[in-house]
Parts: C-alpha cells; sequence; structure tokens
C-alpha cells in the first residue's frame, strides 16, 4: 500500500515539475538563508552524565567512584568546564562544544528523552525516529523527519529536500517519498555515463523501486561532483596537506552538501554502549566525544555564512544509568542529555525542566526522569524554525504539544 | 496491490512464453530419444530453490529437477557430509582459522600478550603489538572467508542461509576484546552444527561460547557485579523478542541466574571443596561458583532455586518453552525468507511445529517452505546484500572455482552488511526497507558492473600472487537460458538489447530486478 503512495506521490511531484531534471529526479537546490535542520543521532546510548556533568550532585561522586570527572576547577588545565553553579561539561568537549557554548552556539537539555520505558537500544531507538505516541500500534513507515518533510512540501516549500548521510535509510525518514541517502565516509566517482543512467532507470520505470533508482544514481553523481569541487577548493588552499579523517571529514562533506543543496539532514554514529571500562576525563568515551566534537565543530565551519541559518540538535535513545557498575562502565538508563547547536540559537545556557540529583532522586533508584519530552522539543524548535501552524505540528507528533524553550 | 496486478500480468506473459520453452524442449526430447526429458522449470520452482539456496547454480537447479521439491527439501534439512570442489576443499583445509578450538587460541593470546607486555617500551615492542594486532586481522578475515566459500560451494546451501541466519540472530561483532581469534570457532562448533537442530541446543551453544560472553560482557557477571547486557539480548534479541511478556525485574533475574558464566583458557581456579563438585569447564568456557550468586530468583513467574550451572540450563529451558519464543523465532524465519510482514496464519503454523517439536529448527521450516504462503505466487523477496552478492557471483562464476574472496568482503562491506561486521547485537535487519533506499541501489549496481566486467580479481591468490584467470565471466549461460531467460520482463530485455558490450550486458542483467528479488 505504502509503496503504492510513493509511486503516485513521486510521479505527483515529478508531474507537477519541482525542478524535474534529466531522468526525471528532482535536483535539488535550495535558496540561500533558509533554515536547516541536522538531526545527529548517537546509537548506543551515550552516556550523558559524563557529558554534561552533574557536579553539584554530592551523590554524584558516591555513585561513581571510579568514573566521575573531577569538578571544574579554574587551576585545572584542560579539566571539567562550569557551565553554571550545576552542569559543568566533559573535558573532551572544551575546545569544540565549549567554544560553542561560550558563543551562545550551544545550549543542552538535560533529562530529555522518551517516555519509553523498555531500557532496549533498538525499541527505544526504533521509538524515537517514529515519533509516534509511545504505547499505540506502531507504523513502521512513518518516520517523524519524514512528517516534516511531507509537511514541509505540501506548505509549498519547495526546497526542503531532505538526506540521510547514512548506508541504509533510517527509520525517521522512512514515508511515502523516497529520501535519499549517501554514506560519505568514502565517495568516489561516478560508475555509470549518461547513457547507462538512462538505461538503468528506464530498467525499473514502473517497478515499485523506479524512484530509489532513479534518484540513488542521480545522487551518486551530483555528491561526486560536489567532492570532486570540495576537495579541489582544499587543495587550492593548502589545506590537502592537512589529513582529515573520520567524523570530521565525512561532517566537513555533511556540511557541503547541506550548505548548497539539503535542508534537512540526519547522521548517525555508534559506539557509546559503554558497559565496560567507560574511562572518566580520558579513556573510550572521552575518545568518542572528541571525535563527535571536533566534527561538530567541522561542520559549523564549513558552512561558513550558512551557519547562522543552521540548527543542529545531537540526541541518543536513553542515557545511562547513575551509578556505575561492577565494570567500570553504566548500563541503560532512561533520561538523556539532549544538545541544541545553531549559529543564531539563544544559547550559552542549560534549557528545560531540570531537578535535584541526589540518592533519593533517580528514576526507579537507577536512571535520570525523563522531564522534557523529545517530542514536544523537536516539535517547538520545528515550530519556530518553519512557522508551523498548530495541525502541522500535530502531523509531525501526534498527540504531543509543541514546547518552545525559547531556544530560537 | 498494483504490483501484485502487474506481476500477475507479467506472469500471464511469461506462461506464453513458457508454453513455447516447452514445446522446444519437446522438440528436443525428440531429437535425442535417449536423453530423459526433463518438464521444464516452472517460474514458481525458481523462486522457491533461489528462496532455499543462496540463489541459483547449475548443480542445485539439476538436483532440483533430479530430485523433485519434497526430496530436495528433504536433502537440505538433513544434509549429509558435504562435497566441495577438490579446489575449495584444499583452501578451506589450508585456513589456520579452521583448525584450532576457541581455547587453544585464547590461551596462545594470552601468552603472546604477557610476553608483549613484559617487553621494555620502544619500537621492538611496538612491531611485536602490531604483528599479535595483524594476526587478529588474518584470523577474523579467515573466518570471514571460511562462511563465504562455503556460501558459495556447498551443496548443504540451506544450512549455508540458516548458518548466516543465525549468527546475524546471535550477532558478534569482530572488532570487540578477542573476538578477532574466536569468531572461527563460534561459527564452526555452536552456529553450523545447531543450524538444523534444536533451538535449545543452539541458545546453549551459543551462551557456552567465548565470543557470545565477551561481546556481551557476561565474562564481567559476577555476584555483587551484575552487568545485565547478556541476560536482557538473550531475551529481547536471541528468544522472547522485546514484546515476549518479559520485565525489567526478569532482566535482572536472568542477570543474577548468569552469574559466574564467563571464560577461562588458564587453569582452574583454587575452589573451596563444596564449590569444586559445582565447577563447570569446556574448552575455555567456565562456570565458575565462587562468582555466581546462590541466592533463590523468580524468572518468568517461576523459581528457580540456587544451584550453580543448572540454573542456567533451567532458566533457558524455561524461556525457550514459551509461546512467546516459538512465535518469535517463527516470525523472524518467515521475514527472512517470504517477506517483511509474513502472514499470521504461516507464523502461527510454523509457532506450533516448533513448540510441537520442542523447538526442531529443521521442522520448522520444512512447515514453512512447504506452506502454501510459501508457494503462493509473491511480490518476490527482496535480496538482501549477502544474498545479493552471492547470487550474482553463484550465477555468474557458476562451476568455476574462485581463489580470492576479498573482492565478496568488499562488496558485503560498501552495502553495509559484511560479515561479523554489525556493530551492535540486534544483528542487520531482515526487512526490504533497510536496504532497497536510493543509496544502496546505486552502490548495488556498482556491484553488478564489478562483477559483469569481471575486473575483480575473484581469481588471484589471496597472498597477492597475479590472476591465474582473467576476463569477464559468460553470464549467458546454460543457467541463464534454463532459469532466467524465460522469465525476463520486456524492461529488462530491452535493457539488455541495448549493451554494447558482453561486460555491459552482464551489467545490466545483474542490476535488473529479476536479480533484485527471489
Amino acid at each position: 500500500m505504502s509503496r503504492l503512495l510513493t509511486r503516485r506521490r513521486w510521479l505527483q511531484l515529478a508531474a507537477a515539475g519541482v525542478a524535474a531534471l534529466g531522468c526525471g529526479v528532482r535536483l535539488y537546490a535550495a535558496p540561500p538563508n533558509g533554515p536547516r535542520f541536522l538531526l545527529v543521532f548517537l546509537r548506543g546510548g551515550y552516556d550523558a552524565t559524563n557529558t554534561l556533568i552533574p557536579y553539584s550532585s554530592s551523590f554524584y561522586y558516591e555513585a561513581r567512584p571510579t568514573l566521575a570527572i573531577a569538578r571544574p576547577d579554574p587551576a585545572l588545565e584542560g579539566g571539567a568546564l562550569a557551565l553554571d553553579p550545576d552542569w559543568a561539561l566533559a573535558p573532551a568537549l572544551r575546545a569544540s562544544i565549549g567554544a560553542l557554548y561560550q558563543q551562545r552556539q550551544a545550549a543542552f537539555v538535560p533529562f530529555a528523552g522518551t517516555q519509553d520505558l523498555s531500557r532496549s537500544h533498538f525499541e527505544t531507538q526504533d521509538s524515537i525516529e517514529l515519533g509516534q505516541p509511545v504505547g499505540g500500534t506502531r507504523d513502521y513507515r512513518s518516520g517523524f523527519l519524514a512528517r516534516l518533510h511531507g509537511v514541509l512540501t505540501s506548505q509549498g516549500s519547495a526546497a526542503v529536500a531532505p538526506i540521510a548521510f547514512t548506508d541504509a535509510l533510517p527509520l525517521a525518514f522512512q514515508g511515502p517519498d523516497q529520501i535519499p541517502n549517501i554514506s560519505l565516509k568514502s565517495v568516489g566517482k561516478p560508475p555509470f555515463d549518461d547513457r547507462q543512467v538512462r538505461i538503468l532507470t528506464t530498467m525499473y520505470a514502473g517497478h515499485p523501486l523506479e524512484p530509489a533508482v532513479a534518484s540513488g544514481l542521480e545522487l551518486r553523481r551530483q555528491v561526486a561532483q560536489a567532492m570532486q569541487a570540495l576537495s579541489d577548493e582544499m587543495n587550492a588552499s593548502g589545506r590537502g596537506a592537512i589529513s582529515i579523517k573520520g567524523f570530521e571529514l565525512e561532517a566537513e562533506r555533511m556540511a557541503r552538501l547541506m550548505r548548497d543543496s539539503y535542508r534537512i539532514g540526519f547522521v548517525d554514529i555508534g559506539g557509546w554502549d559503554t558497559h565496560v571500562n567507560e574511562g572518566a576525563a580520558q579513556g573510550a568515551l572521552a575518545a568518542n566525544l572528541t571525535g563527535l566534537g571536533g566534527g561538530l565543530a567541522a561542520f559549523t565551519q564549513a558552512l561558513g555564512s550558512e551557519w547562522k541559518n543552521t540548527v543542529v540538535v545531537v540526541v541518543s535513545e536513553f542515557g545511562r544509568t547513575f551509578r556505575e557498575n561492577g565494570d567500570h562502565g553504566t548500563d541503560h538508563g532512561h533520561g538523556s542529555v539532549y544538545w541544541i547547536l545553531g549559529g543564531s540559537i539563544n544559547g550559552g545556557r542549560i534549557a528545560g525542566e531540570q531537578q535535584r540529583l541526589e540518592r533519593t532522586d533517580l528514576f526507579q533508584d537507577r536512571d535520570y526522569p525523563v522531564l522534557n519530552d523529545y517530542r514536544a522539543l523537536l516539535g517547538g524548535l520545528f515550530r519556530t524554525l518553519w512557522g508551523l501552524t498548530p495541525a502541522q505540528c500535530a502531523t509531525i507528533f501526534p498527540q504531543s504539544a509543541p514546547r518552545d524553550l525559547n531556544l530560537i | 496491490m498494483s504490483r501484485r496486478r502487474s506481476q500477475a500480468i507479467a506472469r500471464a506473459r511469461l506462461l506464453g512464453t513458457l508454453a513455447a520453452l516447452a514445446a522446444a524442449l519437446a522438440l528436443a526430447a525428440c531429437a535425442a530419444p535417449t536423453a530423459r526429458p526433463l518438464t521444464p522449470l516452472r517460474q514458481a520452482d525458481v523462486l522457491w530453490l533461489e528462496r532455499v539456496d543462496f540463489g541459483l547454480d547449475g548443480h542445485a537447479v539439476a538436483e532440483y529437477r533430479r530430485l523433485g521439491r519434497e526430496q530436495y527439501l528433504a536433502q537440505q534439512l538433513r544434509p549429509a557430509v558435504e562435497e566441495f570442489p577438490a579446489l575449495i576443499a584444499t583452501q578451506i583445509q589450508a585456513l589456520e582459522a579452521a583448525q584450532s578450538e576457541a581455547a587453544a587460541r585464547l590461551s596462545a593470546l594470552q601468552e603472546r600478550r604477557k610476553a608483549i607486555n613484559a617487553m621494555a617500551e620502544g619500537p621492538d615492542k611496538e612491531q611485536a603489538r602490531k604483528a599479535l594486532n595483524d594476526a587478529g586481522n588474518q584470523l577474523a578475515y579467515q573466518a570471514i572467508r571460511l562462511q563465504l566459500l562455503r556460501a558459495v560451494y556447498s551443496p548443504a546451501q540451506l544450512r549455508e542461509q540458516m548458518t548466516w541466519f543465525w549468527l546475524n540472530h546471535f550477532s558478534v561483532f569482530q572488532y570487540k576484546g578477542d573476538l578477532r581469534w574466536l569468531l572461527a570457532d563460534y561459527e564452526e562448533h555452536a552456529i553450523r552444527p545447531n543450524a538444523l537442530g534444536h533451538f535449545r541446543d543452539l541458545v546453549l551453544a551459543t551462551l557456552e561460547q567465548p565470543a557470545m560472553l565477551q561481546y556481551l560482557d557476561n565474562n564481567q557477571n559476577a555476584a555483587g557485579h551484575l552487568n545485565e547486557n547478556y541476560a536482557r539480548e538473550l531475551m529481547e534479541l536471541h528468544t522472547l523478542g522485546v514484546d515476549g511478556g518479559y520485565t525489567q525485574q526478569d532482566v535482572q533475574q536472568l542477570a543474577r541466574v548468569l552469574t559466574g558464566v564467563g571464560i577461562n583458557a588458564g587453569a582452574a581456579p583454587h575452589l573451596k571443596p563444596e564449590w569444586q563438585r559445582l565447577y563447570v569447564r569446556r574448552g575455555a568456557f567456565e562456570f565458575n561458583p565462587a562468582r555466581h550468586d546462590f541466592s533463590a530468583k523468580v524468572l518468568l513467574g517461576h523459581r528457580i532455586s540456587g544451584n550453580g550451572f543448572t540454573e542456567v540450563e533451567q532458566a533457558v529451558t524455561l524461556i525457550v518453552q514459551q509461546k512467546a519464543c516459538a512465535r518469535f523465532i517463527s516470525r523472524e524465519l518467515a521475514t527472512y525468507f517470504v517477506g517483511d510482514a509474513p502472514p499470521g496464519r504461516l507464523v502461527e503454523a510454523m509457532a506450533e511445529t516448533f513448540q510441537a517439536t520442542d523447538g526442531d529448527i529443521a521442522a520448522t521450516l520444512r512447515t514453512l517452505f512447504l506452506s502454501d504462503e510459501f508457494a503462493a505466487p509473491h511480490a518476490g523477496k527482496f535480496k538482501d546484500p549477502m544474498r545479493y552478492v552471492l547470487s550474482a557471483v553463484r550465477l555468474a562464476y557458476d562451476g568455476r572455482t574462485i581463489t580470492n574472496t576479498r573482492p565478496l568482503l568488499d562488496w558485503l562491506n560498501a552495502l553495509g552488511e559484511a560479515p561479523y561486521g554489525r556493530q551492535t547485537p540486534d544483528g542487520y535487519p531482515l526487512v526490504a526497507a533497510s536496504w532497497e533506499s536510493p543509496g544502496q541501489m546505486s552502490r548495488r549496481f556498482e556491484i553488478a558492473r564489478a562483477i559483469g566486467t569481471g575486473n575483480v580479481h575473484l581469481f588471484d591468490a589471496e597472498d597477492g600472487g597475479t590472476a591465474t584467470v582473467t576476463g569477464f565471466p559468460q553470464l549467458s549461460n546454460r543457467l541463464y537460458y534454463e532459469a532466467i531467460e524465460p522469465f525476463l520482463a520486456a524492461n529488462t530485455r530491452a535493457a539488455l538489447d541495448q549493451a554494447t558490450s558482453p561486460q555491459e550486458w552482464n551489467t545490466f542483467l545483474l542490476a535488473a530486478p529479476e536479480m533484485n528479488y527471489e
């Protein structure tokens, strides 16, 4: 059924001549200055407690005898960075996200997350990406970013092009329209010439996979061009000598595509499930945070003047247990801390509902509670970012009232 | 819906082609009266066989025609000793990973680590560390090579598919801990021998594997230092499913049951006399009573009194006997073999077989493969990357023995489904939606091109030596005319007609919808 919709919807769009090009794929060219949104999903449940450190809680230091990160101390070079009287930022993020925070371009929302209580990675990730009311029947062909895109498209904004920077299309982008995906971890020359692209696409004419085939081949060509331009530019500016690797390189490529062509982006990063030997100021989690922070900093740089029109939200499926376990790690918890970054956000603060974090305050005696529901939070951001009506907000997040945390 | 209809039309059109082909074959039979006439393959036969095997090859088609469906299935469900082509058998025997067991490997690894740690800091120590790391990579690659060679060439095709399915179900990731040293043992001794056996044996076999115990941290789970990682996934991913009726309380109780289940490749620990008789050791698997929580537990409403490793066996038996387990496993199997939303009636029928036969996997599969739902005309199952790559290679290089499996692994990496490459324990998704996105399709076509043009070093020596065979594969072979050509859609024929070289013709064929569905 949904396949039929996919195809019909696509044909309508193509027929409407929404920037139809070549083999019939929409080629996006976003006009400058419109809002851009990137969702970064940390898969595995990152340890929010050792990222945004609740240093005013003495229980934090009791509950994590080997994992706690020392209280911020101005005399201590490279320690945790105090953000306010209660919260400090992990040393690993000091240079990257800490700098953004000080420029009021970063904010944190602690006690954020979903009401889903399964404490299962996969269940909770699915639940968040679908963005449907918890407890109802799930429609796996309807993710919240796809619904956001649908709402903006029907509003008549032709240029809200979505893209997933992933090998497989994430659930968040499942929906009636075929959303393109491409991983930017490595990119090469396109393997097919125009004639071959035409033959391959025609071979799928009328087939349910026709939109995917057409869009995949076109995107491959487009990305190869953009990346060629990027590498030319980097060589020209002498930066070819510096070897940029990993997420930083990927993030720079993402920024290039979002600057020029795309408006709604998604990327995910794995490796956050720290049950064993998590480390504290240094170690496994710190290394992951350093890579993530460096990549996001590179992303802001590469967007250039468009950074002021861009909002990045970093989420994860759940937080981890407040107490460390027997293996110098932490287990699956509940509430998390979400990050909001943007060139013109109202940042430099800790937003949303908060509470104390002593022994008796934990949710089910083990975790952060969820005081800031992610659907209300993202709904509020989208509403401001694109000026959505209540009905549109309800389409994206049914049965959820958007909450304005005054972040934009 | 529209897709069903168009497929029905295509099928009706094909029946015409089929009739013509039957007539042609009948003529051929008249011309050569000594040959036993074979009925031509119907499209339903092709689709059935493609799904039971990793796609078609000449041997499978010949066997299917010789034995008929039921007999062919019987043979696949209880495979005899496999006969590999000689060159493949030699390759398999030569692999170091195929030889020793986890215990020997782990103790050798620990010795080597100890020696390295004793060295003074400096370039020699760095060198030794690097050599050890390389050895781990080499062993992991060999385990993958072993899996891929078997998947392409084993006549026990269903067992190989089920080996993949269970490795994915009980998924482990090669880059955690010492897993690279343990993968081959895991696959060869826990998964493959039980792939068509009883589910309880399979669960217990994985539970006693160092690879699993390290991957899900149960080697760290001890009385007073609970680690609930394995306990949770054992119920959520391995047996009951997330809606399988257990609670967070059950997870903690099972974690306590599993305390003391761990790994030891060295000498047995010194134990108090009353614990010695409770100590269990099989290879590198160890149950250490000194690390076990002996208090009574309540799991899924059943009391389990503290008596050592028998608690674990009791708990696993209790879990796999749940109706939820029969349903969960049946639904996963049906999703893998039939499609994204398998008919509820089929899943129920399979779950009934599963329960009635004490979790007999072969019996459950028999219910699946002989069901109306499996045989009925259906929309076709979209191939996941593993099936796509293997079926393309089996078709393209039918009857030839490849010597280098690196390109296969590269393609699976590019498509995001490399063996032992899933970081999270949920395994790769079984549903088509995960593999048919735009990015996936264009990557897939690039691989079609790589296979079709033959510039892929499948016949190079593994050590980097030069190719023994070069050139592109001949895809318009006998197998093609027998099982593929009669059923091609008009669009595919039109595309093939526009090819300007045999390599390009191969590329278009391997990119065609017919090669992406089974």
